[in-house]
């Protein structure tokens, strides 16, 4: 018997199914370990609340409430010195959790050290802005809600920064198909010539290495070339490769070697 | 200062040659195809080199023009994004007729190796095609033979005629 696959969920399908693979896990160890971290967390403690917190390769994660995040990156910047937000977005777990996780990678220049703020919203709910505190995530916020759909609050200027303003979609989250869905295949066709130049233009080729052997309104064999749209089904006369027409151009010439001379005498 | 002889024996007897109109505007229409720049991509790096000094567009009359008002050619060089896609047809539209259009590279022949949701699957889709030029990315040889073609296309037709309606239109 197979095994059941959710037909309203895509992303739960498997691409397939390999029974002993096992997810690989980065090692997790104790924020205590590391005395900056240490120190660094507790200040965090002592105002918001922790949810979880622990060293991965170096870098402490710290897991909070989503209605928090300005609170705790604004204590990181001023205090505890964390000066630049070197990135931020948002992963995927509608699938698995209904939830949107949001990551902020801090830096800390003076420390050395770099520590991550996590926290999970869900699908229809939004989050605070940190553009006041640092600018990058000017962008940073509005490509997450490109891709995402992640609506931030208090951003100057919410709007799409990557697919076209009216675009429809949010194309990184894991339901959206690679090869877009109805609404982008179309894009082009709709907005240039209209809903009604469907029909005359054809949906797109997404087979890039599809050559139509018998298509002569699209492609020449090359010393084969016939009038454009002719029926070769019953095969095509062999035309050799010419350079120039064969009667020649206007006021043109054709090099010929042996009438050419070769000047030895430099000084004549 | 040099004396003209006029051999009337030869030509017909004056220093004149013949030739009909059509003869005349393709030669001139293929000799001077001005071309508008569009790099979009990766090819656009072709199609510079193929203007510069060592490649010389300049020797077939082909000069680059900042303006689609000034041009006659558009070498589409690059991946055509579905955003950009109306402003590659505004462009065309802007262009004065005779106008050609030649799609340089697999990204704008047929997406190429784009074969996402963002990606145009080729510029055919959106604006007519006279030359499909193939390679990732085309040398800038390759994007000369295709000049060249488009000059032997250019000679073939009749000067008079309006563009023949395109696929697309």
């Amino acid at each position: 018997m197979r095994a059941y696959t959710p037909k309203d969920n895509v992303q739960k399908k498997p691409y397939y199914t390999d029974r002993y693979w096992v997810a690989p896990q980065v090692a997790k160890s104790d924020v205590s370990e590391d005395a900056v971290f240490s120190a660094d967390l507790e200040a965090i403690k002592a105002k918001f609340d922790v949810l979880d917190a622990y060293i991965q390769v170096k870098q402490m994660v710290v897991v909070i409430n989503a209605e928090d995040n300005y609170g705790v990156i604004e204590l990181l910047k001023n205090e505890l010195d964390y000066n630049q937000l070197s990135e931020m977005s948002a992963i995927d777990w509608l699938a698995s959790e209904g939830k949107f996780e949001i990551f902020y990678q801090m830096l800390s220049m003076s420390k050395r050290k770099r520590v991550r703020i996590k926290c999970k919203i869900d699908e229809k709910e939004s989050i605070q802005s940190v553009e006041k505190l640092f600018r990058s995530a000017d962008w940073s916020e509005r490509e997450m809600y490109d891709m995402f759909g992640v609506v931030v609050n208090n951003h100057p200027y919410m709007k799409r920064i990557l697919m076209p303003d009216d675009w429809e979609g949010f194309p990184l989250r894991k339901t959206y198909p690679l090869q877009g869905d109805e609404f982008a295949q179309w894009y082009e066709v709709d907005k240039i010539f209209g809903k009604e130049a469907r029909d005359i233009i054809g949906p797109e080729n997404r087979d890039s290495a599809r050559v139509d052997r018998y298509d002569t309104e699209r492609f020449a064999r090359l010393g084969h070339e016939v009038p454009r749209g002719a029926d070769i089904s019953q095969g095509e006369p062999d035309t050799p490769l010419v350079y120039q027409e064969t009667d020649g151009v206007f006021m043109i010439q054709k090099f010929d070697a042996e009438k050419s001379v070769v000047i030895s005498d430099r000084d004549r | 200062m040099a004396q003209h002889q006029v051999n009337y024996l030869k030509d017909g007897g004056l220093p004149v040659a013949l030739t009909t109109i059509d003869k005349v505007v393709n030669w001139g229409r293929s000799n001077s195809i001005w071309a508008l720049t569009y790099g979009l991509a990766c090819c656009g790096i072709e199609m510079m080199a193929s203007g510069a000094s060592r490649y010389d567009f300049d020797r077939f009359g082909t000069i680059f023009r900042a303006s689609p008002r000034q041009a006659e050619l558009m070498v589409v060089a690059g991946t055509l994004t579905k955003k950009h896609a109306e402003f590659i047809r505004r462009l065309y539209d802007q262009m004065t007729e005779p106008k050609w259009v030649i799609s340089m590279g697999s990204c704008a022949n047929t997406g190429g190796m784009f074969n996402t949701y963002a990606t145009v699957q080729g510029v055919d889709r959106v604006i007519p095609v006279d030359l499909y030029l193939p390679g990732c990315a085309p040398r800038p040889e390759t994007l000369q033979y295709a000049v060249l073609l488009l000059q032997q296309k250019i000679r073939k037709e009749s000067a008079s005629r309006a563009q023949k309606p395109k696929r697309l239109m």
